[in-house]
């Protein structure tokens, strides 16, 4: 007899646990989803730049959802230079080809995977990127090649609308 | 609270009080029992208490006139050092109030650290120190952005970026915390709501910290347990209420001298140019009371293992009540761990000005080594002192060291033939 109402205690109890996790739950929630990024932040997903009067050797920097974006048409030297090295010498191991669909074109975030700094163009110990903020070198194929940055810079999906428009995103 | 009865002398006082022991506490904190040896590295609570006001009150007006979007609040601060009334000295003081702030509780803490005042039964005090040291952090990193300059903007970029070290789920922490996919108007708007709100936390430790405080009672330069009320103590007012006001005016000269000659020499010129997501400044240094971790940041070559050695430098400190295994509180009486606290404090300045330089090199060699010695101070150093330092001996009150010499001959003998 007293078992039973124990147990029927319990259970009144834990019910009342759970509809009250659940309701605190689904209190904080949209408490902690308003700071994701919002539906006007999300609109601005993609952008075309006019790419026709980049010559070689040269980088323009678009910005892209608040990043800056480098489209670098690189030099026939510099993209020898990238395809020459040797995969296992990587830190993190990516094909100059899989960077770079138009070896001539290098599109990317220009976003260092450490800290998130903006690295200089024509800098470091690669001749491609150097990031001022904690040095970390980049090669001419944005690959983290020295420093603490542990991955490659980003590409970002990005097509050729014609030979000289670039629709980022 | 452990005092007699305290009754208010006035009938409207005791009908008040009867009420709400307001004036129980105000007598209380008066009457205070403290030991009468405290030295002026003892002042620096007081000194604190000055500075969060000081910060809450300029900050306040500050809010009055500053705009938190990123379109405009570079010139809201512009219009606040121009057009403002006295703006320029309410922020420069603000500004200026968060170095003032962080030197008082660097020596705050470094006097806990050589007088042992984080040992048994103090462990809850400084606990509640480490949170308020975190949130002071905190609050000054978010303040830091609010100006919107090119710093504010890096800076806020690197160190939010720190929690995409977090396998997994560390980039779309990162993204939760801007709001978006990069530190813009969203990250600003929300960084200036926890600024707000920050101060007002502290406040309510600071409470605790002092309530915490007031269960053991002060430490005091030789470590010892005192009975209180004693000869060993004096109330707090007028005794040390005179000795923290003294110091508290030593303080604000310098306070001022920053204030009013070069205002700007603990900033970065960098942050009078309006924030440009495009282009990162040569040099992202942080404000120089960050320095020392910025270092060991930098030290380790990947990076979350890098954001780890960097957060448990200062969550270590929290763990130092059990990793101090000696019973002997004051340094004063631990001739090693005496050396061992200076290598400290030499190897936190030396990690503060490599900090601030280039990461490579010989700095950065001098950085790695200098990582290495702080963990190994506390890990290693610590607890092993505690086992092999010969101590030297510990008075038994404040006052026979004093009364030990010819005055009252009588009254050592007694206390050695116990």
């Amino acid at each position: 007899m007293s078992e039973k109402k124990n147990n029927r205690r319990d259970f009144l109890f834990t019910a009342t646990y759970a509809v009250g996790a659940v309701g605190a739950g689904a209190v904080i929630w949209p408490m902690i989803d308003q700071m994701n990024p919002d539906a006007s932040v999300k609109a601005l997903a993609s952008t075309e730049v006019d790419v026709s009067t980049v010559n070689p050797g040269k980088t323009i920097t678009v910005l892209w959802r608040g990043k800056p974006v480098f489209i670098r048409r690189r030099t026939p030297e510099e993209i020898a230079e990238a395809k020459s090295v040797k995969i296992e010498d990587l830190k993190h191991p990516e094909k100059d080809e899989d960077r770079a669909k138009n070896p001539e074109w290098l599109v990317m975030l220009g976003v260092c995977t450490h800290l998130g700094c903006v690295p200089l163009d024509q800098k470091g110990d690669f001749n491609g990127w150097f990031c001022p903020c904690h040095g970390s070198h980049y090669d001419t194929s944005g690959r983290i090649r020295k420093g603490p940055a542990p991955t490659n810079m980003e590409i970002p999906e990005y097509k050729f609308v014609d030979s000289n428009t670039i629709k980022i995103g | 609270m452990s005092e007699q009865e305290y009754t208010p002398k006035s009938k409207v006082g005791k009908w008040f009080n009867d009420r709400l022991p307001l004036l129980t506490l105000a007598n209380h904190l008066t009457d205070y029992p403290t030991p009468k040896n405290l030295n002026y590295w003892w002042t620096f609570g007081g000194i604190l208490t000055f500075c969060l006001i000081t910060q809450i009150v300029t900050g306040l007006v500050l809010a009055m006139h500053y705009i938190a979007h990123a379109d405009m609040a570079f010139q809201s601060v512009e219009h606040i050092m121009r057009d403002v009334n006295y703006g320029w000295l309410i922020r420069y003081i603000h500004a200026n109030g968060a170095s003032m702030f962080f030197l008082a509780v660097y020596i705050h803490i470094f006097r806990s650290l050589f007088y042992g005042s984080y040992k048994s039964p103090r462990e809850v005090i400084w606990i509640i120190g480490i949170i308020i040291y975190l949130l002071m952090m905190a609050a000054a990193f978010l303040g830091y952005v609010l100006p919107w300059g090119q710093m504010s903007f890096w800076g806020a970029t690197v160190i939010t970026n720190l929690f995409s070290a977090i396998p997994l789920v560390g980039e779309g922490i990162v993204t939760w915390l801007w709001g978006g996919y990069s530190v813009d108007n969203p990250t600003l708007t929300r960084f200036f709501t926890l600024h707000y709100l920050i101060p007002f936390l502290i406040l309510g430790l600071v409470v605790l910290h002092i309530w915490a405080l007031h269960v053991p009672g002060n430490n005091n330069p030789i470590g010892i347990d005192i009975k209180k009320p004693s000869k060993d103590t004096v109330p707090f007012h007028p005794y040390i209420v005179i000795k923290d006001g003294f110091a508290l005016l030593m303080f604000m000269i310098v306070f001022a001298f920053f204030v009013f000659y070069t205002p700007n020499i603990l900033g970065h010129a960098d942050n009078y140019i309006e924030a440009n997501p495009l282009v990162t400044p040569a040099h992202i240094v942080p404000e120089w009371y960050l320095l020392p971790f910025y270092a060991i940041l930098r030290s380790v070559p990947d990076k979350l293992l890098g954001v780890i050695a960097m957060l448990s430098a200062i969550l270590i400190l929290a763990a130092l009540p059990w990793l101090d295994t000696s019973k002997i509180r004051s340094a004063v009486f631990r001739p090693l761990y005496k050396q061992f606290y200076w290598i400290l404090v030499a190897d936190v300045l030396i990690l503060g000005y490599v900090g601030a330089m280039p990461a490579e090199g010989l700095y950065l060699l001098i950085a790695r080594i200098a990582t290495a010695y702080y963990f190994l101070h506390f890990l290693v150093v610590l607890p092993v002192l505690g086992f092999k330092e010969r101590t030297t001996p510990v008075p038994l009150s404040i006052t026979e060291p004093i009364l030990g010499g010819s005055p009252n001959l009588a009254a050592v003998k007694k206390k050695d033939s116990f």
